[in-house]
């Protein structure tokens, strides 16, 4: 008692915690716990601004490559044109003349058109590629052959972008890909109603192009389903089996040490090192297919393979140890423990962990350039030795091009990608709500 | 401590036949010895109760009555523990055989997170004790009526084991472990995580399973062992210090370090 009344020589027995002092340090706490809410949600507000610009400017840029600038034009289909041999069989159809026969309805809608350039301008209004479009459609519906069809087709780059703002029509004529004399026809095309802008099918059902409007993401979204089919079948198994002999079986000795070091370590090699590897042992060494999804994906798995170890490690030591008791103690062998009880409980997680390292995956681009992923492949993969792309690499491949056709498209694939993650994530998310377990 | 084959007064009536016993038990956690030769029987159809402080070897000593420490890698057992004349430690022993003769009930009620059904018939699913949906089903029932829950759980048997309230829950486990019809139960505190009406529930069922069973019991409540079993073992600092007839224990113990610890002197 003495030692507390001394520093206080007032009369009256004042608490520690009562009287001015005590009343300012108590004020300082709360102001110290106000400033550190405030600090937390500064730094929500970051965050959420950051994540708000990034999907904005995404979907600003990306939205308008889902859609498609087409033109209609009135194309007589002469057998004479596409089918010099005159068989009838489309395999022998001369592809290159469906261009000719767009061109020559072009001709017909602008009839006082004359001279070469004028013609070459003319032309520019459709895609380079649109030929390719009617012969898909007459390969779906021969009959066509030497009718005159009202058909809707892809317009050229530069048209699309007009109609899409990608480019300012009041710009001098000098600094825009389309001119004056071009404009004033699209004009004329537009006020018949023959303008249309359309869902971008394209996007989804064909894979790489040089021309944007042709360009489409079934390539690579097909290669990276292939690819992470053969990462999953990889890393899953292995993982897990390494994961349950570590925690589970190993005796802690120094060579499980260094193993379960190493496990760490390897989970932060930067990717590129796993690129180098695959190049090295998958292709050079194996003769393995480039751009082939089973490469990639064994490359992907090897990524992904200690983050898996690491996850399901993580999960069976979060089951109880009673359980393992329990199951011991009935005379389960250790085998059967962990197989009837301490796997089935630790699989949530595990699966959380895995498709967590599969987004990782999915993302992935450095490993996959070093294995040749990054060819131009203008169609889907068939097998798991065909040259094929993923969506990352596409996305860095689109990126690179000059035309502005491709920057949107870049957005829209990036889009898609991020589709793909959220889709992965939320399955994470849904897969440990339902099999979740109390005990 | 060659004085517990001379003490057998009160139950004079029946013959006892010794189901296990121990015979210079010396348990090693590394270089730490944690047992320093430990001799006791246990007796057919009799509750022995081990007591005494934290750390003194009686859990460990339950544990190596069915090899669970085998399951410790630097654990080491030195001496002999025979089963019915078999050694235990034989190396050419099944361990699942012998966990299936020598059932044991933890602390901590440990249902497994599936089924009551499911928990009951892991046991005989296991040693494939029985195939047909009604042998089950008859397994069920009964291991269940032995532990006293049938009752409380018949309408809801494929509800989850760990849905059951905590007493219940270890009842649920004495069911599992009773229901591939071992012939020794060890049961380590089986009572400490509950509440005292649960825990006489427990004791009682441990009166009855004893008809049954040969029983070990690991406690921390003194009075427990005064009421459950016929036989104490009091263990202090990795000995054995004196076993013997329960009512002898408590009321005329010989060592003085039993004396000091049922006196509530040091615990």
């Amino acid at each position: 008692m003495t030692e507390i009344a001394e520093p206080m020589p007032t009369a009256m027995p004042v608490s520690l915690h009562t009287g001015d002092a005590a009343t300012k340090r108590l004020k300082a706490r709360y102001a110290a716990e106000r400033r550190f809410r405030f600090y937390g949600i500064l730094a929500i507000l970051f965050a959420c601004t950051m994540l708000v610009i990034l999907l904005s400017t995404l979907l600003k840029e990306g939205t308008s490559a889902f859609f498609q600038t087409e033109v209609k034009l009135a194309v007589t289909i002469d057998a004479g044109v596409i089918d010099p041999k005159g068989t009838g069989n489309p395999a022998e159809w001369d592809r290159g003349a469906f261009q000719t026969l767009v061109i020559d309805a072009l001709y017909k809608e602008f009839p006082d058109v004359s001279g070469r350039t004028e013609k070459r301008d003319l032309r520019g209004l459709v895609s380079p590629v649109a030929g390719v479009r009617l012969g898909q459609m007459l390969d779906e519906n021969p009959a066509l052959v030497g009718q005159t069809i009202d058909v809707w087709l892809p317009a050229s780059d530069g048209v699309n972008q007009i109609v899409k703002g990608g480019i300012d029509r009041d710009l001098p004529e000098a600094e825009r890909p389309i001119s004056d004399k071009q404009l004033a026809w699209f004009d004329s095309l537009e006020q018949r109603g023959d303008v249309r802008s359309a869902f971008n099918t394209t996007f989804f059902t064909a894979s790489d192009s040089n021309y944007p409007e042709l360009a489409g993401l079934l390539g690579a979204m097909v290669g990276t389903l292939l690819t992470m089919l053969v990462t999953l079948v990889i890393s899953l198994p292995i993982g897990v089996a390494a994961a349950v002999y570590l925690e589970e079986f190993a005796p802690k000795n120094r060579f499980t040490e260094i193993i379960e070091v190493n496990i760490n370590n390897l989970a932060a090699v930067p990717s590129i090192v796993f690129g180098l590897l695959g190049l090295a042992v998958f292709l050079n060494f194996f003769g393995m297919p480039r751009s082939a999804p089973l490469v990639g994906g064994l490359v992907l798995g090897l990524l992904v393979l200690p983050t898996i170890i690491i996850a399901s490690r993580a999960a069976l030591k979060a089951v109880p140890p009673s359980i393992r008791e329990a199951a011991l103690g009935m005379g389960a062998s250790k085998l059967q423990a962990v197989m009837h009880h301490v796997l089935p409980l630790a699989m949530p997680g595990i699966m959380t962990g895995t498709i967590i390292g599969m987004a990782h995956a999915v993302g992935e681009t450095a490993p996959l350039l070093m294995i040749g992923m990054n060819a131009f492949v203008t169609s889907a993969p068939d097998s798991l030795l065909a040259s094929s792309s993923v969506l990352p690499v596409q996305i860095f491949i689109w990126a690179d091009k000059p035309e502005r056709g491709f920057v949107e498209l870049t957005s829209a694939a990036i889009l898609v990608l991020l589709a793909f993650l959220i889709l992965m994530n939320g399955a994470a998310i849904w897969l440990r709500k339902k099999f979740e377990r109390r005990w | 401590m060659d004085s517990m084959t001379l003490n057998k007064p009160v139950q004079a009536a029946v013959t006892q036949t010794v189901k296990m016993s121990a015979r210079d038990v010396k348990v090693y956690y590394g270089a730490k010895r944690a047992l320093h030769g430990v001799n006791v029987d246990l007796y057919q159809n009799e509750v022995l109760a081990m007591i005494g402080p934290s750390g003194c070897g009686k859990s460990t000593f339950l544990r190596t009555l069915n090899r669970m420490n085998d399951t410790i890698d630097i654990c080491r057992v030195e001496g002999k523990i025979l089963l019915d004349d078999q050694d235990i430690y034989d190396p050419k022993l099944d361990v699942v055989q012998l966990r299936a003769r020598v059932g044991m009930v933890f602390q901590k009620p440990n249902p497994f997170p599936k089924s009551i059904y499911e928990n009951v018939t892991y046991g005989p699913k296991l040693h494939g004790l029985a195939t047909r949906k009604d042998e089950f089903d008859a397994i069920v029932e009964t291991s269940l009526k032995r532990a006293g829950l049938w009752n409380e759980v018949k309408d809801r048997l494929h509800e989850p084991g760990t849905g059951l309230s905590g007493g219940q829950q270890q009842r649920l486990c004495i069911a599992r472990a009773v229901a591939v019809s071992p012939e020794v139960i060890l049961m380590d505190e089986p009572c400490s995580a509950l509440d005292p009406i649960a825990t006489a529930h427990i004791e009682e069922l441990i009166d009855e399973l004893r008809e049954s069973f040969t029983i070990a019991i690991v406690t921390h409540n003194m009075q427990q062992a005064a009421r459950v079993s016929q036989r104490t073992a009091f263990f202090h600092l990795g000995d054995l210090v004196e076993v013997g007839d329960t009512e002898e224990i408590f009321t005329n113990p010989r060592d003085e370090r039993t004396q000091g610890y049922i006196t509530g002197r040091y615990g």
